[in-house]
């Protein structure tokens, strides 16, 4: 049986004070964060500065050892839940490098994951709605018969974070980056994508460099990031500011030396590797 | 029926009288008077016997092999080599061990098919069906019958092919199952005879299927097909430590014949078996191999390649858990030109399991045009757990395309994040990716084998995680 929400608190996501280690490093340095029910924000900060890391210790990755602080989901701690207690509690992580699963169709994936979350579909329902949410991605029905992001270019792992996401509706989507790497056409896809799922029962966080995917979503709400802290909230004139004016200005009034990357709206330097990088 | 079983566990030679069946086992221990006893037992002709005596010799003369699995815990005075199978009936379900039992429970394996795989009955009660198979076979001229039967009642045959492919003198345990060897299958299939149906040992149920010493001969005539499928996922309990059979296979020009096993003896046997096929031009042989129980396995499933054209396939899968060493691989011969081969590997070691890939690939002098293709892939889910490959290749041929390709991974801990964080247990991540990494041989399967293999893997998943 699925884990459910015991209480409901219109605060749904409660991020205090978080410090968090990867590797004896701190990354993290008393993230603040509020994200209520069925709103969409968006979190922004220059390259490591902190953004993947608070993803991946939302979700429970064991690699992040919290330090400090606490995150509440409805109230209640998430800190000692394994990643998957957490996601059965309605947490969605759309992953910057997927991981390739040999063996595993996409099929037997969501399969899996939807009965691991109580929902046991029919054969048919579940070939139905396969089918429904990957045409809406603009992918090949193809995919759903092959193994899980085993030989799928940069963009079809992507779209198929956003066939996941639109599959198994969480209560919080929060998309690492999902935007990268995408062309202008993919970006909007995963963009309508997003919006089509999106809405009172499903609130979204959005991870980005960029403004660009958040000229199609519109966030509620902007936070921006720098040296493991929350050092701005705003709503979407925030998004303008940085795209006028770069982290620069920003990072001065929160004491930050800037380092000369990550100016928004500009390309992302080369990022490459796993989640370790933040 | 019930007999006692804890009578039978003393030593004693000649059996008692149950109703009208002669119950008989043979003493402790291998001597010539053990094997003279098997043969009148079972009423052979005076050439088997010569055959089972040679062998003997065979199996005195030659050394325990060195270059493998450790076989040191092997001791062959402390093992019956003979056992009318009214005798094992004899054992009682209580006898079973519980995590057997338990195994059962888990997988779902119906009433009679458990007491069958736990050797309590030596029949798998699906008279019905089997009969009806039968029939069908008969009426194309096609033989499916244990391997006494098959003496008894086919000799012209038998007698032409036993022995042809794996000669008594090919290695110690060949040898030693030449002397002792009972039951195993008997197949023939007559020119241009496509057999539809996978013959299943499992409905193969006249007598003996169980044994330690098994012995299976098929015979597939010019262009014909027939898959032979035998063995089973879950645990077959022994309560005997070796288990050493022989295979033979003839796939005559344009033949196919392909063999499916699934092996899970229970953690105290040695499992040590010569397997292989000759395969004539134009003719296709696939063995499909998976091996998860016993102590020790090893078994190089092989084929040779004698007729021009000839194509052969080796799939194999090793799962060893603690203690398991999984000594397992394939042999493909070249003997003729433009003949072609595949070998695929996968083993999967936990905890202290370890696995080794062990291949010989020949290509004799004339045997130009030859393409082979070997592969290997070893998974290790714990720290402890060990996996070596040993590809041994004799290339004397110029004209040749061999591939090479050994792979070696962890489940990766970004691999069980993903699943995990959609929602699906460690447990349950770590078995999918298993699964995952085995399902190029899983496909080849049966459906009702490739399930109860995906279920077996997730069982052996528990109490790995943590």
């Amino acid at each position: 049986m699925p884990d459910t929400l015991t209480e409901v608190a219109t605060e749904l996501l409660e991020i205090e004070g978080l410090v968090v280690e990867v590797e004896g490093k701190r990354i993290l340095d008393g993230v603040d964060l509020v994200v209520p029910r069925g709103e969409v924000h968006a979190l922004m900060g220059p390259n490591g500065s902190g953004k993947s890391t608070l993803a991946y210790t939302i979700l429970g990755h064991p690699k992040y050892i919290v330090r400090g602080g606490d995150c509440r989901w409805g109230g209640a701690s998430l800190l000692g839940l394994t990643p998957d207690e957490r996601a059965r509690r309605g947490l969605f992580l759309s992953l910057q490098y997927p991981t390739a699963i040999p063996g595993v169709s996409v099929v037997n994936f969501l399969r899996a994951a939807l009965k691991a979350q109580g929902r046991q579909l029919t054969a048919r329902e579940l070939l139905g709605t396969l089918r429904r949410e990957i045409g809406a991605l603009k992918m090949e029905e193809s995919f759903l018969s092959r193994y899980i992001n085993d030989g799928f270019s940069g963009g079809e792992k992507k779209r198929m974070e956003i066939v996941q996401l639109a599959v198994l509706r969480p209560a919080l989507a929060i998309l690492d980056e999902t935007d990268s790497g995408l062309d202008v056409d993919a970006l909007r896809t995963v963009a309508e994508g997003v919006n089509r799922v999106r809405g009172a029962d499903m609130g979204v966080l959005i991870i980005t460099h960029y403004q660009r995917i958040l000229d199609y979503v519109t966030p509620d709400r902007v936070h921006v990031m720098a040296a493991g802290r929350v050092i701005a909230s705003g709503g979407r004139e925030l998004v303008d500011r940085i795209e006028r004016e770069g982290y620069d200005t920003l990072l001065r009034a929160a004491g930050i030396e800037p380092t000369g990357t990550g100016a928004g709206g500009g390309p992302a330097s080369a990022e490459t590797g796993g989640p370790l990088r933040a | 029926m019930a007999v006692a079983a804890k009578d039978l566990t003393k030593d004693y030679q000649f059996g008692f009288n149950d109703g009208d069946e002669f119950v008989f086992r043979a003493e402790k221990g291998l001597s010539a008077q053990v094997v003279a006893d098997i043969s009148r037992r079972k009423a052979e002709p005076a050439w088997m016997l010569a055959f089972r005596q040679k062998s003997l010799e065979h199996f005195r003369r030659r050394a325990l092999p060195t270059w493998g699995a450790d076989l040191s815990g092997l001791d062959f005075e402390d093992i019956y080599y003979y056992v009318r199978p009214a005798e094992e009936q004899g054992r009682t379900w209580d006898e079973v061990p519980v995590a057997i039992k338990q195994t059962f429970d888990r997988l779902g394996i119906p009433e009679a098919e458990r007491k069958y795989l736990a050797g309590v009955s030596a029949q798998y009660e699906s008279e019905v069906v089997y009969h009806s198979i039968n029939k069908d076979l008969e009426k194309q001229g096609v033989i499916f019958c244990d391997c006494d039967t098959g003496l008894r009642e086919h000799s012209e045959i038998f007698r032409k092919y036993f022995g042809t492919v794996v000669p008594p003198n090919d290695n110690k345990f060949a040898a030693l199952n030449s002397a002792v060897w009972s039951g195993g299958s008997f197949v023939y299939v007559p020119k241009g005879v496509r057999v539809e149906i996978p013959l299943q040992a499992y409905f193969r149920i006249n007598s003996e299927s169980m044994g330690q010493f098994e012995r299976t001969l098929i015979i597939a005539e010019e262009g014909s097909f027939v898959h032979y499928v035998e063995g089973c996922t879950a645990p077959t309990y022994s309560k005997d430590s070796l288990h050493s059979a022989v295979v033979e296979i003839i796939a005559q020009p344009g033949a196919h014949v392909r063999y499916t096993t699934i092996q899970n003896w229970s953690t105290n046997v040695y499992n040590l078996v010569t397997k292989r096929a000759i395969a004539r031009a134009g003719a296709t042989v696939q063995w499909v191999d998976g091996n998860l129980g016993s102590k020790v396995t090893a078994k190089y499933p092989s084929i040779y390649l004698m007729g021009e054209g000839a194509h052969g396939e080796i799939l194999s899968v090793a799962f060893a858990g603690d203690g398991q060493h999984q000594d397992a691989g394939g042999k493909c011969i070249h003997v003729a030109p433009n003949t072609t081969s595949t070998i695929v590997s996968k083993s999967v070691s936990k905890g202290t399991g370890r696995t080794s890939y062990r291949g010989h690939l020949k290509v004799h002098p004339k045997a130009t045009g030859v393409r082979s293709n070997v592969r290997c892939d070893a998974l290790l889910l714990d720290e402890r757990a060990r996996s070596d490959t040993y590809p041994y290749m004799d290339i004397e041929a110029d004209d040749v395309e061999i591939g090479h390709e050994a792979t070696v991974s962890k489940v990766g801990d970004e691999q069980l994040f993903y699943l995990q964080s959609r929602g699906i247990s460690e447990q349950e991540a770590t078995a999918m990716v298993v699964n995952g990494f085995i399902e190029p041989f899983t496909k080849e399967l049966p459906m009702e084998y490739a399930v109860e293999l995906n279920r077996l893997i997730a069982l052996q998943m528990e109490g790995s995680v943590g």
